[in-house]
């Protein structure tokens, strides 16, 4: 096509501009590479710490390989290096479509992002095997890592940003409303959380700026909105972009996905309180964020509720497209979580709850069941269009994935609801003669059993993952090109 | 005039400048707060700050990431305080960059752990917890007897300072060598500075090296204050109201 016949399009009543520069995908391609990888790894370092908690021995008695050091490395693991890849990547895709425009800064900005943000991961994962951290969860690299990921952030942002303004279309697409607030709070709860000062420029070691209290409600205010925004804003810009694509329908309802944004911005905000509930943090603060984490649950619904509808009148794709049920279970698990985590953010819930495995497989059903599902689908959808193929290399294998990792899951959530429940039951119970009826150790011996259901239920996530990478590498090595020039020489060959 | 949401759909900077207003209210409702109202931390006598040894072994304590099974935090429940002493105020942790109250018990609460076994049983159960609780899941930590670095500690209370931690001059200048002077390493040597700047903290070689100060002696000297500090025999209940 001419110049001259793109002009005479542009001219056309109705008809869009032709886009003639390409997007920057290659960036997009790489990150959903680092996913499945940090994925996988991420999942096995959860499989392993699983076991260590049912079989101690597998600390092997290495300082680099105990529990307390494990753990961060599988929580950044799956939070930052296979959510982030996952949520980067599939944003600097969904920007540069749904604005008909390339990348802003283009494939360097593109690539420093990607390049920072893997270097990023590396420096905070070999410094928890050594013991550099700074002992707040979820934000544990020191603060040189800090820095350096506030740079790439920056970057990513401008990215991001830079795109929407360079739009082609008027309006900005509801997915990016919710990438955009991901990456604004991301870069406030970063920056107010990690205000250190480090005993020396020229090692590892900081102090963080708050004490106490006030530390305990800050680590907490960004804690709970790394998942309120990290974990959920991000993701749902991943559902509002690849459930309407995937279904090959609209998105439900447009004003509900108004509400649904602003709603869910402003309340999950004040949610962090109730991971400090009857502690020393004064009450006020605590029956506050009670109050608006059972209020979070009606926005968490209606994004449940646009994001499950939009399949209306397309339900027989959950049949035939694998990926997409993915996508939908991930909505139905999202459902189940934010309804659960306001029931445990009541105070006489938490009593019971708080302290216990409960947590954990709150947690993880948010984290396997929403987190990793809306990844996968996103990944099962964006893999063959990526690299220019047909189709997946096998949907059966697919079909596999998804039942052996859904099988997984429960396993994990309800070996943790006994165990969390029992637990906290077991604390609490006093004999007939007034004492308490257990010793702290009991407790844990009783854990046993569940631990060894819940290590079974991480063995089966992973083995699923490990399915996807196979088929997705087949995808991407198959001769099967979606060009219809490649499509000419298969046939020839044969 | 009509809203319409299109107005901010069509600008990316207001979109943007909307989106950080709305996610800014509720932290600075939470937190702000805290650093005002002055009833937040109780008025209790006997929080100080944490000795150079004590520091260190809580170091070691962050490094090895024991927050991750152990909290510092005695609910207001009546099993809890049965179980762990006298719940948790928030003086008690007003010095503590960061703050280690936990979030899930793996193992149990530690905020009054200290004095509640001898030195020995400490070392030996970090060594090897299984050889004194069979039950127990905790890694073994033998990796701690070796030597502790040190030679920096007034910078890190200089840094501590800072953050806000009342170090005295006196008390950054001494640090090195009250690190030796507390695990016992200057046996013959007088205490009595140490513990004017540093009251109720534990003196002697936790671990039975008195010629080495190791991490397994800045880590137990930590163990064994957590929880001391303040006496709860001399408490108003009314001065604990926040």
């Amino acid at each position: 096509m001419g110049v001259a016949s793109a002009i005479g399009a542009q001219g056309m009543v109705g008809v869009r501009p032709v886009v003639t520069e390409s997007y920057h995908e290659d960036v997009v391609r790489a990150f959903m590479v680092a996913a499945m990888f940090w994925g996988i790894a991420a999942f096995a370092a959860g499989v392993y710490i699983a076991f260590q908690l049912a079989f101690p021995s597998l600390n092997l008695g290495l300082e680099w390989t105990t529990f307390g050091r494990l753990r961060p490395l599988h929580t950044s693991a799956a939070i930052f290096a296979f959510g982030g890849s996952a949520l980067v990547g599939s944003s600097l895709y969904v920007v540069q479509r749904t604005c008909r425009a390339p990348l802003f800064g283009g494939a360097y900005l593109g690539w420093f992002v990607f390049l920072g943000y893997q270097l990023f991961i590396v420096m905070a994962a070999t410094g928890y095997l050594l013991g550099i951290t700074q002992g707040k969860e979820y934000a544990e690299p020191e603060w040189y890592v800090d820095l350096w990921l506030t740079i790439v952030w920056v970057a990513y942002l401008i990215a991001f940003a830079g795109t929407l303004f360079k739009r082609r279309e008027p309006h900005i697409y509801v997915a990016n409303w919710f990438y955009l607030a991901f990456i604004i709070t991301i870069a406030m709860l970063h920056i107010v959380n990690n205000v250190t000062i480090p005993v020396s420029f020229t090692g590892t070691k900081s102090y963080i700026a708050w004490a106490g209290v006030q530390d305990a409600m800050i680590q907490w205010w960004y804690g709970h909105n790394a998942v309120g925004f990290f974990l959920t804003a991000g993701f749902l810009g991943m559902m509002y972009y690849f459930i309407p694509k995937a279904a090959q329908r609209p998105v439900y309802s447009y004003r509900l996905s108004i509400v649904h944004f602003w709603a869910l911005i402003f309340l999950y905000i004040w949610a962090g309180p109730h991971h400090l509930h009857y502690t020393a943090l004064p009450d006020w603060t605590q029956t506050l964020g009670m109050v608006m984490s059972v209020v979070l649950w009606m926005p968490s619904w209606g994004g449940m509720i646009n994001g499950i509808m939009t399949l209306s009148g397309a339900w027989d794709k959950l049949r035939t497209d694998p990926g997409l049920r993915f996508s939908v279970t991930a909505v139905g698990f999202y459902g189940m979580s934010t309804f659960e985590g306001p029931v445990m953010s009541v105070k006489a819930v938490n009593g019971l709850s708080h302290y216990t495995d409960w947590t954990i497989g709150h947690v993880h059903s948010g984290a396997l069941g929403w987190v990793a599902f809306i990844c996968f689908g996103m990944m099962y959808y964006i893999v063959p269009v990526l690299w220019n193929k047909k189709g997946l290399y096998s949907k059966a294998l697919v079909e596999w994935h998804f039942w052996t990792a859904t099988v997984g899951i429960v396993f994990y959530i309800t070996a943790m609801w006994v165990s969390g429940i029992m637990q906290g039951l077991m604390w609490r119970a006093y004999d007939e003669y007034g004492f308490l009826q257990y010793s702290f150790v009991e407790t844990v011996a009783a854990m046993h059993p569940y631990y060894v259901i819940r290590g079974t239920g991480g063995l089966l996530f992973l083995t699923g993952a490990l399915f996807m990478a196979y088929n997705l590498f087949r995808t991407i090595r198959s001769a099967e090109s979606n060009e219809p020039q490649s499509a000419v020489a298969a046939v020839a060959a044969e | 005039m009509k809203f319409s949401h299109a107005i901010i759909e069509k600008n990316v900077l207001l979109l943007a400048v909307l989106s950080l207003l709305t996610v800014s209210i509720g932290g600075l409702v939470q937190i702000v707060p805290l650093f005002t109202i002055e009833s937040t931390i109780e008025r209790v006598d006997g929080v100080r700050p944490y000795s150079p040894l004590e520091l260190a072994g809580r170091n070691i304590y962050i490094r090895e990431g024991c927050y991750l099974c152990h909290s510092q935090q005695i609910r207001t429940f009546k099993d809890e305080v049965e179980r762990y002493g006298h719940y948790s105020l928030a003086a008690e942790s007003m010095y503590d960059h960061p703050f280690q109250w936990g979030s899930k018990r793996t193992g149990p609460d530690l905020a009054r752990v200290g004095g509640k076994y001898s030195n020995a049983w400490h070392v030996a159960h970090l060594n090897d917890p299984r050889a004194l609780v069979p039950e127990s899941i905790m890694p073994t930590y033998q990796f701690l007897n070796r030597p502790l670095k040190y030679e920096d500690y007034a910078d890190h209370l200089k840094a501590l300072r800072i953050a806000g931690v009342p170090y005295t001059d006196e008390m950054v200048a001494e640090a090195v060598k009250d690190v030796r002077l507390q695990a016992g390493a200057l046996p013959d040597a007088d205490t009595a500075g140490l513990l004017a700047r540093y009251p109720k903290a534990h003196l002697g070689d936790f671990d039975g090296k008195p010629e080495e100060v190791t991490e397994m002696d800045a880590l137990v000297a930590y163990l064994q204050m957590l929880g001391t500090l303040v006496d709860f025999t001399r408490i108003n209940p009314e001065d604990l109201k926040q």
